[in-house]
Parts: C-alpha cells; structure tokens; sequence
C-alpha cells in the first residue's frame, strides 16, 4: 500500500463479505423451496427470496468493484483519493440503500422485473451514491501523475454502468419493450462493461504478481475488451430470439454471441501466458491461485455454459428454465465472483501489514468454495437438462417434472454446503487479518 | 508483432463499428417490427392494469413471461391457452395458499376486477408473435394426450 487513503477499499470489502454471507442464506432458503421444504413460505415466499438473494449479489460484486477502485486508482494515478470522507458517506449510504431495498422486498415493495427489482424511488438514492463514488474516482484520476490503461479501462467499465443503469429505470406499456431494455442492462452489464472492470482488475493484479511489463500486459487487456464489445454488444441479440422482436435477431444475436466466449478465453490464456512469462515469484499465492482461478472459471462458467445454450436452435427450448441458472451461477462466480475475492486476498496484507498468506485455511477456502460451486453447477445442469426433455420435448406438466427433478435439488444443497463452508473459511481468513493500518505503508506491494 | 496503439485502435473502432448497427436494429425493431408483432392496438388501459398488477407483485419472481423470469413456477406466456379463463380467475381470487403439487403460490385474494385485469394481460401476451416460444412439444400426440 502506498496511500493512506487505500484504507477505504477494506471497508467496501468488508461489507461485500456480508452481504455475500445473506446471499447465500436467501439461496438456501429457496433451494430448500425447490427441494419440497417451504416452511418459511409465509414471511419469505420464494419471489422474496429470489429478489433478496440475486440483488445481494449484485451489490456485494459492486462494493467489491468500488473497494478495487478505491485501492486501485490511488496506486495507479500515484495520489491520495481526494476525501476520504466522501468515501465514507458513500459507503455508508450503500449499505443503507441496500438494506431498505431488502427489507421492502420481505413487504411486496419492490419492482417485478428480475435483476431490477429495487424500486423507483430508491433508484434515485443508487443514483446520487454512484455519482458520488465516480466523482471521487474521476477527481482523482484527473490530480493525479498518472492516467495508466489499466486505470482507464476501469474506469470506464465503472463509468459505462453506471450509464447503462439508466434505461432500466424507464416505465413501459409494453411487456416487450420492457425486457428488451431491461437486457440494456442486465446483458451489456455482464457481457460488456463488468468485463472491463474485470479485464482492468485482472491487468492491475497480474501487473503486480507477475511483474510482466506493464506495456505488454496493457496492450492484451485492449485486445480483451475490443473482443468483449465487438461480440457482446450485437451479441445482446441472444436475448431477442423469443420477446416478441424481428426474426433478424435469431441470426445476429446467433452469430455475435456465439463469438463471446473468445474475450473469455483470452482472458484465461493472457492470464496463464503472463504466470508463465513472468519473473518476480510474488509470495501471495493464493491471491495468484484467485486470480488464476477467475480467468479460467469465467471461460468454463461463461464462455463455454454460455455458448452450450446461446444458439437460437438449442435456446429455443432452454430458454426460461434451469439451464440458465446453471449457466448464471458459474459464470457470476467465475468472472465476477472470484475476481472480487481475487483483489481482496491480493490487498489484505498489504492493508493491514500482516503476511498471513501462507496459511492453508485460505487454501482450503480457495478449493471448497471451487468444488462446491462446480458441483452446484452440475446439479443445476442435470436437473435443467431434465426439465427441458420432460417439459419442453415431451410436453408434461410442469408441477409433474418438477417432481421427477426434484431430487437433483438435494445434491445442489450439498454441494452449496461445502461451496459455503469455503465460504465460510475465506471470511474466517479476511476477520483474522484484522483492520487496517497506516503502519502497512510502503511495505511490499 | 500488433503494437499498443493498433490494439487500442481495434478496441475504439470496434466498439463504435457495433454499438452503431446494434442502436440502429433496436430503432428498426422497436420503432416498425415490435408494435406488429405484440399487436400493439390492443394494449388496452386494462391490458396496463394487468402488467402493473404483475409487476408490483412481483410475479416474475416464481414463474416466467416470454421465458424470463425465474424457475420455480409455470411460464405464463400461454397460461390462457393452457388453463382457460375461469381456473386462472380461481387461483389469482383464493384467499388461501394455491398448491396443486405441494408448491405454493402466494394467497393475493385479487379482487374480481383485478384478476380480470391480469386475464386481459395474459390474453395480450398470449397473442404476441414469438417466434414459436414456446416450442410445441415433439412427443406430445403419443404420451400426453392433454
Ligand atoms: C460473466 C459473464 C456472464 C454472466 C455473469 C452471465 C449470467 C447470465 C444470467 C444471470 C442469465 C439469466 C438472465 C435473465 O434471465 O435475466 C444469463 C442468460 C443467458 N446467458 Fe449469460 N452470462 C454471462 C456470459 C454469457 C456468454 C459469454 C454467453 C454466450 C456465449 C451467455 C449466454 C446466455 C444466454 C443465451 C442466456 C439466456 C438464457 C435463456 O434464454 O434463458 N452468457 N446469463
Ligand atoms: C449456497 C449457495 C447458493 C444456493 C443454494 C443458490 C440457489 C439458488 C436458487 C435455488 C436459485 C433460483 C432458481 C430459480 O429461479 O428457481 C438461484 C438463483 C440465482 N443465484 Fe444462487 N445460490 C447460491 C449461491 C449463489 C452464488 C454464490 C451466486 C453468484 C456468484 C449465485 C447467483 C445466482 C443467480 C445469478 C441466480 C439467478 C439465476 C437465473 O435467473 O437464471 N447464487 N440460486
Ligand atoms: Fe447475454
């Protein structure tokens, strides 16, 4: 750490750490649903869940994006953050807007439309907080020494979602119109803009770790996110198979989004290439074993579970069932996920001054999470796959496939214990480092 | 070998090149293609009463509409089709818990108007152009005779 103001990003990570812990009861509460086990069906009905358990993860992945902005563009553009105070407010005034967001939506206030279910007037208070928050970032990028690509790659990506937050706040008559700029969002989220704040990350941390040549490093990360916009822009098509839009989309969305796993794979072989190339041996392997592990497991979770269904043929009967939560929860994992957890184990000792990285708790952590996520992911699969015979090829009721898939659900709630249990230990391991000092100072980064 | 400035140059023009076809097809779709297919003459105020029923319940967050939603709960795209107007009009007025497989639905207890506003939306959606979503199943003559 090489600015006191750096600090910041430890609170961000801290409270994305809770609200990954909350996320994760809300999805046991629903997979319990799945399973037959619906006794909290009157406070928490599943649509509550859901709402609670997919907008948790939203806001822990952005606390987690801005705790990296905090601690990364200081380093970057060689200057303190311009206040710190404001960081604090804005912290403050996330956590809040995000809990009245839950809290409303255990009392039917909410907006039904999935992903974006906060509702209009708290829209506006997610609005002032992130103006905030790029105001600070923006302020310092400009006093700063420095403007690297990594830092400007970045705060793109931040800036462009913050953007692109906007069309889903527009009210529609129509149902198609609806979704169709519903996915302005919730696609060129994923499958655009976050890969930048992914690709901007992943640059900075291999920078660090591999001590590979900025220059060489920099210009991949160009090449990364040229792919991501080529494909996933045209590629949004993939949503527009079957709402009610011109045929037309079958065809490009077909061909574009079938292109987007290759921003992926470059990911994961610019990743492996620079652990390969690179000199300096950095003593933090399990920030290097995250940072690794997020290139390779966002191109299985995203570029290949995505590819499995985003031909119009295939979509056409996987479309709306448990194949597609398969495919969410890997790629979320992977590719934003990870990346979070990567940046934090990368940052910790440097924040807090204590070398804890050689322990085989946050191992553990790295492997159990890992496992249980895969196994999650299969047991999805297999119960999607199911559904989609049953339901959609031979045309059984719904309830009565259900039934038959049922079990598939149990095998979910394993896995998602040991993937918690990693969980559980990656947290364990971020309590123990304690807080963060201005002692940390200077010391290696 | 590519140069810093050449994969810069690929990133800006690319994204430009892109972003520029895809905000012309959503215009051409939105503005000529969509108002055909969802037949947009008949997005009655009740049509509205339904979708603001939908969506201020949020329904979406069991069953799915043209495929999107979640996954605990039947797709509705053709929930008229299927169950007809009076066994809807039964599940969205109980007053208690609607479970015909042991899954509930939340008890709304809709008024009669209300549930008629939904049936209206449903009818609406139903008759939208989807490109054949949902797919007709393959084997349905020789299994399920419903
Ligand atoms: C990190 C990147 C990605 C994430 C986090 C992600 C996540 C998701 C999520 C959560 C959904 C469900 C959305 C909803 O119904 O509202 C979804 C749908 C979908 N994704 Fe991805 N995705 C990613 C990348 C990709 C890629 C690269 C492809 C294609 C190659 C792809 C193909 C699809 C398709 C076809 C659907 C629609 C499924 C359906 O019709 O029900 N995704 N994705
Ligand atoms: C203990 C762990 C977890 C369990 C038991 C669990 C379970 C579930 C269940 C049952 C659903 C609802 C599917 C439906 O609509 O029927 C769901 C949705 C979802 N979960 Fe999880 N989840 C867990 C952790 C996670 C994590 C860690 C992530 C992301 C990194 C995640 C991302 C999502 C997403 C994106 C959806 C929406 C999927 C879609 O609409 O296609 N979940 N989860
Ligand atoms: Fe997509």
């Amino acid at each position: 750490m090489r600015y006191k103001s750096q600090k910041l990003a430890y609170w961000f990570f801290a409270l994305s750490m809770l609200l990954l812990t909350l996320q994760i009861i809300y999805g046991f509460i629903m997979a319990f649903a799945h399973l037959g086990y619906d006794g909290l069906h009157a406070i928490t009905p599943f649509n509550t869940a859901r709402a609670v358990h997919t907008n948790l993860l939203v806001v822990w992945l952005l606390s987690g994006f801005m705790g990296a902005a905090y601690y990364i563009i200081p380093e970057e553009a060689e200057h303190e953050m311009v206040s710190v105070k404001l960081g604090f407010v804005q912290l403050i005034s996330l956590a809040v807007v995000g809990v009245i967001a839950i809290i409303g939506y255990h009392f039917n206030y909410w907006e039904g439309r999935k992903f974006l279910e906060i509702p209009r007037p708290l829209d506006y208070l997610v609005v002032v907080n992130v103006l905030t928050f790029l105001g600070l970032i923006l302020a310092t990028l400009y006093k700063g020494k420095k403007r690297t690509t990594t830092s400007l790659v970045l705060t793109m990506g931040l800036v462009f979602a913050a953007l692109l937050y906007l069309p889903g706040m527009i009210w529609f008559d129509n149902q198609t119109m609806d979704s169709f700029f519903r996915w302005w969002v919730v696609h060129l989220w994923v499958e655009g803009v976050w890969e930048l704040i992914m690709g901007g990350i992943l640059a900075f941390l291999l920078i660090k770790i591999t001590g590979v040549d900025r220059e060489v490093i920099e210009k991949w990360l160009y090449v990364i996110v040229g792919l991501t916009f080529i494909s996933g822009v045209l590629g949004t098509g993939h949503h527009y198979y079957y709402i009610g839009t011109p045929k037309y989309w079958l065809i490009i969305g077909g061909i574009f989004s079938a292109m987007e796993p290759l921003a992926f794979l470059g990911m994961a072989l610019f990743a492996i290439a620079m652990y390969r190339k690179g000199e300096k041996k950095h003593p933090n392997k399990i920030a290097l074993s995250w940072t690794l592990g997020t290139a390779i497991v966002s191109f299985v979770g995203a570029g290949l579970l995505g590819l499995a269904h985003t031909l119009p043929q295939v979509n056409m009967y996987t479309h709306g069932t448990l194949v597609t939560a398969m495919h969410g929860h890997l790629a979320f994992w992977g590719a934003y996920g990870m990346i979070v957890l990567a940046i934090i184990s990368y940052t910790l000792p440097n924040m807090t001054g204590r070398k804890l990285y050689d322990s085989n708790t946050g191992v553990l952590a790295f492997w159990l999470s890992n496992i249980g996520m895969l196994g999650m992911t299969v047991a999805f699969g297999v119960a999607g796959v199911a559904q989609v015979y049953l339901e959609r090829k031979m045309g059984l009721d719904f309830g009565d496939v259900q039934k038959e898939i049922q079990v598939h659900f149990l095998i979910l709630i394993i896995c998602a214990t040991m993937f918690t249990t990693g969980i559980g230990l990656f947290i364990y391991e971020f309590i123990r480092y304690g807080l963060p000092t201005d002692e940390a100072l200077e010391s290696s980064n | 070998m590519l140069s810093k400035s050449q994969a810069r140059l690929f990133f800006f023009g690319g994204t430009i090149v892109t972003f520029v076809i895809f905000i012309g097809l959503s215009w051409h779709s939105l503005s000529v293609e969509v108002p055909k297919k969802t037949h947009e003459e008949n997005l009655t105020e009740q049509v509205i009463r339904g979708k603001v029923i939908w969506e201020e319940n949020n329904c979406m967050g069991c069953h799915s509409i043209m495929g999107e939603g979640a996954y605990y709960a039947p797709e509705l795209t053709k929930v008229v089709e299927r169950r007809g107007e009076g066994y809807m009009k039964a599940v969205l007025m109980s007053k208690t818990p609607w479970s015909p497989r042991g899954r509930k639905m939340v008890a709304y207890g809709f008024s009669e108007e209300k549930a008629n506003d939904l049936v209206a939306f449903f009818t609406w959606i139903g008759n939208t152009d989807l490109n054949g979503f949902p797919p007709k199943p393959d084997y349905k003559s020789t299994i399920n005779s419903k």
